[in-house]
C-alpha cells in the first residue's frame, strides 16, 4: 500500500514540474515586461537598471529557481495591468470563486443524486424520460448560454433576483470574504451557482441513473427482494451506498470542469472572482497574472488527481488485494 | 416443329456497385429507422447550407455598411409589433439583420469548430499511430504528456494557448490572424482524445497478421502504420471527431463570448451572443437570444448524430 502510495507522489511530481516551468516559460519570456513597465520612451540606462532590479540578466536556471521559491512564499510578481502583486489579487478573489465552486457542486450534488436515483428506479416513467432529455439539453446549451437565459427569466422578466457581483459580503479572519452572511449576497450567490452546478447536475444524474442500473440487477440486490425487504430498504439501505462511490471520485475529477465553467459563469455575472481576473488578463495579456493562475491550478489539479488515485485505491478492495496476492505468492 | 426454345441464359452476375452496396448497408438502414437521426441531420443539414449558401441567400450582408440604417435599429423579432418583413428575426443596434448575422455567425462558427477538429485529428492520429506502433519510452512518454494535458480542462488550455499566442503577435496582426489562433488553441486543446483511442486500437492491430506480413516483406514502419493501420483504426475516430465537433464549436462560442475568440468584425455566434448580452437589460432581448437558439439547434444536433453514429457503429449493440 505504501508502495502505491510512494508511486502515484513520484509520478506527480514531474508533472508539477513541468507545470512550473511551462508557467515559469510564459512568466519569463512572453511579452516584454521592460517595455511596459517603462511606457514608449525610456533611455538605455533605465533599461539596464530595470532589467537587472528584474532580475532579467541572470542566468535561465537562476531565475526559474528564484521564480519557484518566489512562488513557494507566495510571491507571484506584480500584475501589468493592476500594478498590484498578483498574490494579494488571488488572495480576493479567491473566495469568491472558492463559495461559488462549493454552493454549486453542493447544489447539483443534491438535486442530482435524487434525480438520478429516481431516474433509475423508475427507468421508463414519463419524468425519467423527460429528465434524461433535457439533461441531454444540457450538455449541449453552453454555460453562458444557461446564465443568459437564467438572467433573462428571473432578473429581466421576474426582477426577483440580481444579475451582477457578489452583494454585500462580511469580512472573516484577515482576508476571507464571504457573501453567505448577507441576504444580498445569498441572493446573488443563487443564479451563478445554478448556472455553474447545472453541468455537474446533469452529469452526476446520469452518472447515478447508470450506476443505479447496474447495481439493482445484481445478485445481493435480487435476494434482498426475496428476503422480503421493503423497495425503501432495498434502494436506500443497500443500492445506493454502492453507487455513490464513483460518484463521489467522478466529483472530484470533474474539479477541473468546474473551474473552467466558472471562468465562464464569472464573466457573465460578473462575479469577482479567479475566472474573471484570469479573463481579463488573457484580454490584455497580463503575463504574472496568467502564469501564476495556470501554477495554482495546476497544482490544484494534480492534488485532487493524486487524492482521487488514493481514493480508489483505499475505496476499491480489488486493488488492494492482488498486491497482497502478489506479495504473498513471492 | 417444337415451338420450345432454348431457355434464355440468365445474365451473368455482376457484383454490385459500391453505391448499391451502400444503399443496401446495415448503417443506412438504422439511420433511416431512426427517427432521432434522421431529425437531426436534416437540422444540422439546414443549418450547414445556410451558413455555407450564406453570401448568397442572406437577406443582408452584415459586413457591408452600406446596408445598415440606423433607422431599423432595434427592430423587434415578427410578432411583436414595430417589426418588418424583411427583418423576419430582428436587428440589432446598428440596424444589422439578426437573421443574416446569424448565417454568417453560423459559417464562421462552423469553420473554426471542423478546422480545429482537423486539426486535432491530424495531430492526434499522428502522435496515437507513432506511440502505439513504437511502444517502449516513446509511447510512454507521448502518453503521459497527453494524460497530463487531459487533467487540464480544455477551455483552460485553449484560453492560455490562445492568451500566450496573443501576447506574442504584434498587436496589429490580432485581427487578421485571431481565426488561426483560435484554430491553433482549441485544436491542441482536444488532441489527446484522439491520440489515446488511435493507440489502443494501434496496440491492438500490431500484432495482427498482415502487420506481420507488411514487415516481413520488408515495408518501412511509417508506410506500414500509415496504409495498413491507419485505415483500421479510424472507425472510432470517426464518432470522436463528430462528437468533438459540437465540442470545439461549444469552445470557440465561450472563447468568443469570454472576448478572446473572435472580433465583432468577423463575428461567429458566439461573439454575436457576447455583444447582444449587453442588450438585455434594455429590453432587446432578441439580438443574444436568436444566435443562442441557433448555436444550441447547432450543436444538439451535431451531438445527437455523433450518439447515433457511435451506437450505429458499435459491434456490441448489434
Amino acid at each position: 500500500m505504501l508502495a502505491f502510495i510512494v508511486s502515484r507522489i513520484l509520478q506527480a511530481i514531474p508533472v508539477l514540474l513541468v507545470i512550473g516551468f511551462v508557467s515559469f516559460a510564459m512568466f519569463a519570456y512572453v511579452g516584454d515586461p521592460v517595455t511596459i513597465m517603462l511606457g514608449q520612451d525610456y533611455t538605455e540606462a533605465q533599461r539596464i537598471a530595470l532589467v537587472h532590479q528584474l532580475g532579467l540578466d541572470q542566468p535561465f536556471f537562476v531565475q526559474y529557481a528564484k521564480f519557484i521559491w518566489a512562488a513557494l512564499h507566495g510571491n507571484f510578481g506584480m500584475s501589468y495591468r493592476l500594478a498590484q502583486p498578483v498574490a494579494g489579487l488571488i488572495a480576493q478573489r479567491l473566495p469568491a470563486t472558492l463559495e461559488l465552486v462549493a454552493v454549486a457542486t453542493v447544489f447539483s450534488l443534491a438535486i442530482g443524486i435524487p434525480l438520478g436515483v429516481y431516474t433509475g428506479i423508475y427507468r421508463n416513467a414519463k419524468l425519467a424520460r423527460l429528465g434524461m432529455a433535457l439533461s441531454l439539453i444540457g450538455v449541449s446549451l453552453p454555460t453562458f448560454l444557461i446564465g443568459i437565459l437564467l438572467i433573462l427569466f428571473f432578473s429581466v422578466l421576474l426582477g426577483w433576483l440580481p444579475s451582477f457581483g457578489r452583494g454585500d459580503t462580511v469580512r472573516i479572519g484577515t482576508w476571507w470574504t464571504t457573501g453567505l452572511l448577507t441576504v444580498s449576497g445569498l441572493r446573488a450567490l443563487v443564479l451563478p451557482a445554478i448556472t455553474l452546478g447545472l453541468f455537474q447536475l446533469t452529469l452526476i444524474m446520469r452518472l447515478v441513473r447508470a450506476e443505479m442500473l447496474e447495481v439493482l440487477r445484481t445478485d445481493y440486490i435480487k435476494f434482498a427482494r426475496a428476503r422480503g425487504l421493503s423497495n425503501h430498504a432495498v434502494y436506500f439501505g443497500h443500492a445506493l451506498k454502492n453507487t455513490l462511490v464513483p460518484v463521489i471520485t467522478i466529483v472530484g475529477l470533474q474539479i477541473g470542469g468546474i473551474i473552467a465553467f466558472s471562468l465562464v459563469t464569472e464573466t457573465v455575472f460578473q462575479w469577482p472572482g479567479m475566472g474573471l481576473l484570469l479573463v481579463q488578463s488573457v484580454a490584455v495579456a497580463d503575463i504574472p497574472v496568467m502564469s501564476a493562475y495556470l501554477l495554482l491550478v495546476g497544482v490544484v489539479f494534480v492534488l485532487i488527481n493524486l487524492i482521487v488515485d488514493l481514493l480508489y485505491y483505499a475505496v476499491d478492495p480489488r486493488l488492494r488485494v492482488d498486491r497482497a496476492t502478489a506479495g504473498a505468492a513471492r | 416443329m417444337s415451338a420450345t426454345q432454348a431457355p434464355a441464359k440468365p445474365a451473368p452476375a455482376r457484383a454490385p456497385s459500391r453505391w448499391a452496396r451502400a444503399l443496401d448497408s446495415d448503417l443506412l438502414y438504422s439511420f433511416r429507422r431512426s427517427p432521432l437521426a434522421v431529425g437531426s441531420a436534416t437540422v444540422a443539414l439546414i443549418l450547414i447550407l445556410a451558413a455555407v449558401l450564406a453570401p448568397w441567400i442572406a437577406p443582408q450582408d452584415p459586413t457591408n455598411v452600406a446596408n445598415l440604417n440606423l433607422l431599423n435599429s432595434f427592430n423587434p423579432p415578427l410578432p411583436l409589433e414595430g417589426s418588418d418583413w424583411t427583418f423576419p428575426l430582428g436587428t440589432d443596434e446598428q440596424g444589422r439583420d439578426v437573421l443574416s448575422a446569424i448565417m454568417f455567425g453560423s459559417r464562421i462558427s462552423l469553420i473554426v469548430g471542423a478546422a480545429s477538429v482537423i486539426f486535432a485529428v491530424v495531430v492526434g492520429v499522428a502522435v496515437g499511430l507513432l506511440a502505439g506502433y513504437a511502444g517502449g519510452m516513446v509511447d510512454a512518454f507521448l502518453m503521459r504528456a497527453a494524460d497530463v494535458q487531459l487533467t487540464f480542462p480544455s477551455i483552460l488550455m485553449a484560453l492560455l494557448v490562445d492568451g500566450v499566442v496573443s501576447a506574442e503577435l504584434p498587436r496589429n496582426l490580432h485581427a487578421t490572424f485571431q481565426i488561426y489562433v483560435l484554430i491553433f488553441a482549441i485544436g491542441i486543446s482536444r488532441w489527446p482524445q484522439f491520440a489515446r483511442t488511435v493507440r489502443g486500437s494501434t496496440l491492438v492491430e500490431r500484432n495482427k497478421d498482415y502487420v506481420m506480413a507488411a514487415r516481413l516483406i520488408g515495408l518501412g514502419q511509417v508506410r506500414i502504420m500509415a496504409t495498413h493501420i491507419l485505415p483500421n483504426v479510424l472507425g472510432p475516430v470517426l464518432v470522436l471527431g463528430t462528437l468533438t465537433l459540437g465540442l470545439a464549436i461549444l469552445d470557440e462560442a465561450t472563447l468568443s463570448f469570454l472576448g478572446v475568440g473572435l472580433p465583432p468584425t468577423q463575428p461567429s455566434l458566439g461573439t454575436l451572443i457576447r455583444i447582444g448580452d449587453d442588450f438585455l437589460f434594455s429590453g432587446q432581448w432578441w439580438v443574444t437570444i436568436f444566435p443562442g437558439v441557433a448555436l444550441v439547434l447547432m450543436v444538439l444536433s451535431i451531438n445527437l448524430l455523433g450518439d447515433w453514429l457511435r451506437d450505429a457503429l458499435n459491434p456490441r449493440l448489434r
